[in-house]
């Protein structure tokens, strides 16, 4: 079967900046895919790429076959299929977590709201939270705050899950949480690419994990070939930095 | 001492006990009450119209001002500084004896006035919602059309109600701005508080009984707004 993300020769710059370098990549359906590198090598840019936060300069990207730089492609259809989970959690402070949750099945999908009411306690019960649903957001922990934030982006059904740094900004006993919830996503076989510098979750839970550095990408393999058997040096020297 | 300076201030009369009295005609104010009440009600309700309609045709220049769309940027950004760089007196001159007569075929004193405060309030609304809308952290309009929002229901779903909270102080600053502005109108003979105010110096040859009359009504007004609206803040702010 093809793969549902084809990256070809993608490049992006901001202004004389260069970013992303002829980018190639693909994913494959139920895949995990890790991305790891030191901080400013592109991987968040990368990741935004996929569902056109970023307007990338030149390549291609297809998801599902369809390039998302074609005029035609409905841009917003697109990013309905492909959901996002920030750093940050970027949950709508001034929402209740149950509407956090139903405002784009509602508005986008046009869901009644029953029916999204529904499947957002159904995701709650998914993320263990559902005794929160009537809270605000600012009175949830960064854990919590995650987990209702994967919750809002699976409520939207999508096909592929985007993950940026979902635990950097998590105080250490809240990671456990939050790559636990992952975990079982990745365990259903939703379709994942995760940035990310936990590598016991990217050795235990990745299928492929890519290693990018200075905008392009360096090397990939499957975790134990990339962990143990490095091929190239730069590989090597951010693995003995931060393992 | 005191007593004697404010009395001095009201009067500079003395009585037959070399004290100062006060000669301050209640009276007077009395005859006037019933056009002060008129008055007091036409400000009032020139302000409100005019902070509504402001506030409306602001979001509207906002939204022009912050396109992408130079054709709409442009103008909107001109608007805004016209507005906020002569002074009301000559828009109120200019809404009065130039677009009102354009438009309604005849001048109309009332119609002039909440014109002229209206877009003079939109010039200044619209920056206090770009300043709200820009105070949202980005990471909000991008969590929205990662969820396939559009741009449109992000503004309406997303950003615009956490905004708008921000904005109510300063709303509630233009709005107290507005009133007092509003006092300008009486140069076009709009019989607002001001209006009477200046009648009764006119017909009496007394300035401290219409001046004072009219800082107090003004004062109760904004006074009272200020704290409808520190009740509004508290209870938006939970
Ligand atoms: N919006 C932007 N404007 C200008 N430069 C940017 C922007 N976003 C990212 N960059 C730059 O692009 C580079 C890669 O950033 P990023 O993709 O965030 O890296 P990473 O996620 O790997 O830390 C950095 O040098 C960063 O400063
Ligand atoms: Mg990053």
């Amino acid at each position: 079967m093809n793969p549902i993300i084809e990256v070809t020769g993608l490049s992006k710059s901001f202004g004389e900046h260069t970013v992303l370098r002829d980018i190639n990549m693909t994913v494959d359906r139920q895949e995990v895919v890790v991305i790891i590198g030191p901080s400013g090598s592109g991987k968040s840019t990368l990741l935004r790429c996929l569902n056109l936060l970023e307007q990338p300069q030149s390549g291609d990207i297809r998801i599902e076959g369809r390039s998302l730089l074609d005029k035609t492609t409905d841009i917003r259809e697109i990013r309905t299929e492909v959901g996002m989970v920030f750093q940050q959690f970027n949950l709508f402070p001034h929402l209740k977590v149950v509407d956090n949750i139903t405002l784009s099945p509602v508005r986008v999908r046009n869901w009644p709201l029953e029916q999204a009411r529904a499947k957002a306690m159904e995701l709650l019960e998914k993320v263990g939270l559902p005794e929160k649903a009537a809270a605000y957001p600012a009175s949830l922990s960064g854990g919590q705050s995650q987990r209702v934030a994967i919750a809002r982006a699976l409520a939207m059904e999508p096909k592929i899950l985007l993950f940026d740094e979902p635990t950097s900004a998590l105080d250490p006993e809240m990671v456990g949480e939050v790559l636990g919830v992952m975990k079982a996503l990745a365990k259903e076989g939703m379709t994942m690419v995760v940035v990310t510098h936990e590598m016991g979750f990217a050795r235990e839970v990745g299928d492929r994990v890519v290693f990018m550095e200075g905008g392009v990408i360096v090397e990939q393999g499957p975790p134990e070939e990339l962990f143990d058997k490095p091929k190239n040096e730069r590989t090597r020297a951010f693995l003995s930095r931060v393992l | 001492m005191r007593d004697g300076t404010v009395a001095h201030v009201f009067s500079g009369k003395r009585n037959g006990r070399g004290v100062m009295v006060l000669d301050f005609r209640f009276d007077l104010i009395w005859e006037y009450a019933p056009y002060f009440l008129g008055g007091t009600l036409l400000t009032i309700g020139i302000s409100i119209v005019a902070i509504v309609l402001g506030a409306i045709c602001g979001l509207l220049v906002a939204i022009g001002r912050m396109s992408q769309r130079w054709y709409l940027r442009v103008p909107m950004k001109a608007y805004i500084h016209f507005f906020r760089g002569t002074p009301l007196i000559l828009q109120i001159m200019i809404v009065h004896f130039l677009l009102v007569p354009i438009f309604l075929g005849s001048t109309n004193a009332v119609a002039a006035a909440i014109a002229a405060l209206a877009l003079n309030c939109a010039a200044y609304s619209a920056e206090i919602y770009r300043a709200g809308i820009q105070s949202i952290d980005k990471g909000q309009m991008e969590a929205a059309m990662a969820l396939g929002m559009s741009h449109t229901q992000a503004m309406r779903h997303v950003i615009l109600p956490q905004a708008v909270r921000r904005m109510i102080p300063a709303f509630g600053n233009e709005f107290i701005v507005l009133i007092k502005d509003s006092s300008l109108v009486a140069f076009i003979a709009v019989p607002e508080i001001m209006y009477w105010a200046n009648s009764m110096r006119g017909q009496y040859y007394r300035m401290w009984e219409p001046y004072m009359t009219a800082a107090v009504i003004y004062l109760i007004l904004t006074y009272s707004l200020s704290k409808l609206l520190a009740y509004v803040e508290r209870r938006l702010g939970k």
